[in-house]
């Protein structure tokens, strides 16, 4: 078993807010974040796909496929974008770093077939980070 | 248990080709990494070992001594050479990141007093890494 990763940037902007809630309450719990024009960020996606090198190629996912899959539905989606206007992503939930982590994980998981991804781990600035691998049984 | 780690780089070329493939076939796979006069790459390899401090010294190895390891089984076969043609210890696979580090792994496992290899995380670039824990899982 062998972990490769891949590295992408994208800018984009958002605006944390719940609408189901007051807007003091909104104010207290995303502070700056939920100024209402929003705000942008630098995003930095590693993403791993786990396996063993195929003997043919000696890789675990041809990297052309790879970055052609995540150009297509990760960085054409999300690249320069005002997250809170996709509706798929985010109609249900706040654009957070953390749900943006999940549903980028999620398409992984469910259009790209040729190699298993292990996690995906956003960095929101250089000092903030989320990884997420999906459930484990029990979660 | 105590994780250490220590930083190499190393700076080399190769280009990607399956003998056993046609020239179309190879093209088609590899793209621009089949150039048969190859490419090179400054490869950043983080090696971990894993171990007990020593009590008369406090540490898992002196690192003195890790350093001089990996100038012996890693600079002097890797550094500034063409992998295809000058590393034999890569018997004839492709030199993809992941083939690079399973090489890696062999030329370094065992060779580590006092203290058990880890974990290898090889950089091709800063946007491209493969880590490798002898075939285990992620821990």
């Amino acid at each position: 078993m062998m972990y490769l990763t891949r590295r992408y940037s994208f800018s984009a902007s958002h605006r944390l807010h719940n609408p189901q809630l007051a807007a003091e309450q909104n104010e207290r719990i995303y502070g700056k974040c939920n100024s209402p024009h929003g705000h942008g960020h630098n995003y930095a996606l590693e993403i791993t796909v786990a396996g063993v090198p195929h003997p043919a190629t000696g890789m675990v996912v041809n990297l052309a496929e790879l970055d052609d899959f995540v150009q297509r539905t990760i960085l054409d989606r999300f690249d320069l974008a005002y997250l809170n206007d996709d509706r798929d992503a985010f109609r249900a939930a706040v654009p957070t770093t953390e749900n943006l982590c999940r549903s980028i994980y999620h398409l992984l998981q469910t259009g790209f077939q040729t190699a298993p991804v292990e996690r995906v781990r956003l960095e929101e600035t250089s000092r903030n980070a989320f990884e997420y691998a999906g459930e484990s049984e029990g979660e | 248990m105590i994780y250490l780690t220590r930083k190499v780089e190393f700076s080399a070329s190769h280009y990607y080709h399956n003998p056993a493939l046609s020239p179309e076939e190879n093209r088609r796979l590899f793209g621009k990494c089949n150039n048969p006069h190859g490419h090179g790459h400054n490869y950043v390899l983080e090696v971990t070992v894993a171990g007990e401090p020593d009590p008369a010294t406090g540490m898992v190895i002196d690192l003195k001594e890790l350093k001089q390891i990996l100038e012996r089984e890693v600079l002097a076969v890797f550094d500034h050479k063409f992998i295809n043609h000058e590393v034999r210890q890569l018997n004839g696979r492709i030199p993809t990141t992941e083939n690079i580090v399973l090489t890696l792994w062999q030329l370094l496992d065992g060779k580590i007093p006092g203290a058990r290899l880890h974990h290898l995380r090889l950089y091709e670039t800063p946007d491209l890494f493969v880590d490798y824990y002898g075939g285990r899982a992620r821990p």
